[in-house]
């Protein structure tokens, strides 16, 4: 199926992006089937599918629907995660750029199978293109009476907004996107419970991704069994990869679930650039632990990766080549989780504080013995539920597993700046606004 | 395509602000998408932002009596998200992405290269407000590595010519 484009049948086709386009491909047909069949009916197509969510856990996005009571009286909402934030991520710009309507689609199906009537497309602040792209194609679907009151005279009503965030990465984490939508600050909330019991405004809340959601009228249309039969078990369907880094042709890849990083980085994106040396991948934004050249027959997909001791996340693979200084790669994560870090709890507003001021040190020549054992410390205690969100593994992870796997080029650093004069840099309380690198 | 410049107000124009009927309109708009008053008030603040140029105390007050909040609740949020400026930006305001991806791929020469020929650092502007340069982290467009955000509009696949083709552009519309 690596020749047919699913997610991403409008590339290269601006019509498709209009409704007249959309439907001229057979859009909103599952929009009309979903209507037809019911809400449960909805629920156990996707769940059939085994379709995961593709915002970064994998998680069975139909038994995510089926978390919300079904007796609940009152509002109960649909959220669409376009927070996209995770560095290495750029799939769902795109999808939201040549196929705005499959996505509204998509909601439109989800708000249905959860009875919701009401949905938020949560889009990150600096997409404002892509924010006018969704506000055009819900007008045009609500002129068309495919949205709003009394949809395709179904007697379901559904509106959807688009709400812009205002740039902090952790507003991607489901409930502190939850809190920015309700008019706070974006402070993760601890679980349970959990959304689909008390999400939104304190009701049923269901967060889906983007791409998650551009799946769902395709299973709609074609069957849970077509979809099923992408990828392999458990793994299933058409993903977006996101490549970038040191590759010859960096961009956004559609291909079944179950590819090999290698074919991924070799025969889509054309290798390493200027041939050199793969030294190293993260396979799924920089969250995820690192791979090394050694890895790179992994296959691509959710359970592969976390066989390795990593993680698919968001299929956002950045390439390093040979030429790479990993302590300053290293040092680049931690400062993102530093910036990053909404403050909450200690373990990682401090530790991601003090990996930046190891790894900058470590990075600038003026490593001491014991600070990649300091590090490990640090993201030890920084992750495996020490947080009420996962921020504290999102940096502790990957920079435990640079210092693990190239803990040789840590030492050699750190040796070769004991063998110079003593020079003394503290590790001083971290006050005020940090420069950033370069700076 | 090129970035329709900031028109920021006068800083002593935004001591005290009221809503005209076209702001206000726009506002109820905003109120009406949500149950609560509370969660309007990232959309009210973008409305604020794209009218009087920035943030203000004065904004911030506003903003507050509008929708029932205290101005601190206010300020706590303007301060928390990233996007909002707390005082008047230049008229481009040049975002420049220093995640790994545009970092590995010529990010930082694009970095040096800017200061260079702004003759500023991050944070700053220059002297006759033109342009102002900030360090960002992940705009999520890393296929098109390095990347940097003029006011709304993305550049990617950048190089030190390529920008300088931009920014002569954006000096010569003036």
């Amino acid at each position: 199926m690596s020749g047919e484009a699913v997610l991403l049948r409008g590339r290269g086709r601006p019509e498709h992006a209009t409704l007249k386009g959309y439907l001229a491909a057979g859009g909103y047909e599952g929009w009309k089937k979903a209507l037809t069949a019911g809400p449960d009916a909805v629920v156990k197509e996707v769940m059939d599918s085994e379709l995961r969510g593709r915002g970064g856990a994998g998680f069975p996005t139909a038994r995510k629907w089926s978390f919300v009571p079904k007796d609940h009286p009152g509002p109960r909402y649909l959220v669409c995660n376009a927070d996209e934030s995770e560095p290495g991520t750029f799939k769902d710009r795109e999808l939201m750029e040549v196929d705005p309507h499959q996505l509204v689609e998509g909601v439109a199906i989800a708000a249905y199978a959860i009875r919701a009537n009401t949905a938020y497309i949560y889009i990150r602040g600096e997409f404002v293109r892509w924010a006018r792209i969704l506000e055009e194609a819900i007008a045009e679907a609500r002129g068309a009476g495919l949205l709003g009151k009394d949809a395709l005279g179904s007697g379901f009503d559904l509106d959807v907004w688009v709400h812009r965030g205002a740039g902090a990465y952790i507003c991607g984490e489901e409930t502190a996107l939850i809190e920015s939508l309700e008019g706070k600050r974006g402070f993760p909330r601890l679980k349970p419970p959990f959304p689909a019991v008390v999400g939104v405004f304190g009701k049923p809340t269901v967060v889906n991704n983007v791409e998650t959601l551009a799946c769902v009228p395709h299973i709609m249309t074609r069957g849970a069994h077509w979809f099923a039969s992408i990828g392999r078990p458990r793994n299933t369907g058409p993903k977006l990869y996101c490549i970038s880094g040191l590759v010859e042709r960096p961009g956004v890849y559609e291909l079944p679930l179950g590819v090999t990083f290698r074919e991924l980085i070799y025969e889509h994106a054309g290798g390493v650039r200027g041939g050199r040396a793969l030294k190293a991948f993260f396979p799924g934004g920089t969250s995820a632990p690192i791979m090394t050249a050694a890895e790179v027959d992994t296959k691509a997909d959710f359970d592969a990766c976390a066989e390795a001791g990593t993680m698919l996340g968001s299929a956002g693979v950045i390439v390093l080549d040979e030429g790479v200084d990993i302590v300053e790669a290293a040092a680049n994560v931690a400062h993102f989780y530093a910036h990053e870090s909404c403050g909450q709890c200690t373990p990682c507003r401090e530790g991601s504080d003090w990996c930046v001021d190891i790894l900058d040190r470590v990075a600038a020549g003026h490593g001491r013995a014991g600070d990649p054992e300091a590090l490990l410390r640090i993201c030890k205690f920084s992750s495996g539920g020490m947080t009420i969100c996962p921020l504290g593994d999102a940096f502790a992870l990957p920079i435990s597993s640079i210092v693990t796997k190239f803990r040789g080029e840590f030492d050699r650093r750190i040796a070769a700046a004991a063998a110079l004069p003593q020079k003394k840099l503290p590790v001083l309380p971290w006050a005020g606004p940090r420069p950033g690198f370069g700076s | 395509m090129t970035p329709r410049p900031i028109a920021a107000a006068p800083a002593e124009s935004l001591e005290s602000v009221a809503f005209d009927a076209a702001l206000s309109a726009r506002i109820d708009e905003m109120l009406a998408r949500y149950p609560t008053r509370r969660a309007a008030i990232l959309p009210v603040l973008w409305l604020c932002q794209e009218r009087f140029g920035w943030i203000s105390p004065g904004v911030m007050r506003a903003v507050a009596e509008r929708l029932g909040e205290s101005p601190a609740f206010v300020e706590g949020i303007v301060t928390f998200y990233t996007m909002f400026y707390t005082s008047p930006p230049a008229r481009y305001v040049l975002q420049v992405c220093t995640t790994l991806s545009c970092a590995v791929c010529g990010g930082r020469e694009l970095v040096e290269h800017l200061k260079r020929r702004l003759g500023i650092g991050f944070g700053e502007r220059t002297a006759d407000g033109s342009f102002q340069l900030i360090g960002v982290q992940c705009l999520g467009a890393c296929g098109g590595a390095p990347v940097v955000q003029i006011n709304d509009d993305y550049y990617e696949n950048l190089d030190a010519a390529r920008l300088d083709a931009v920014l002569g552009e954006l000096e010569g519309s003036r």
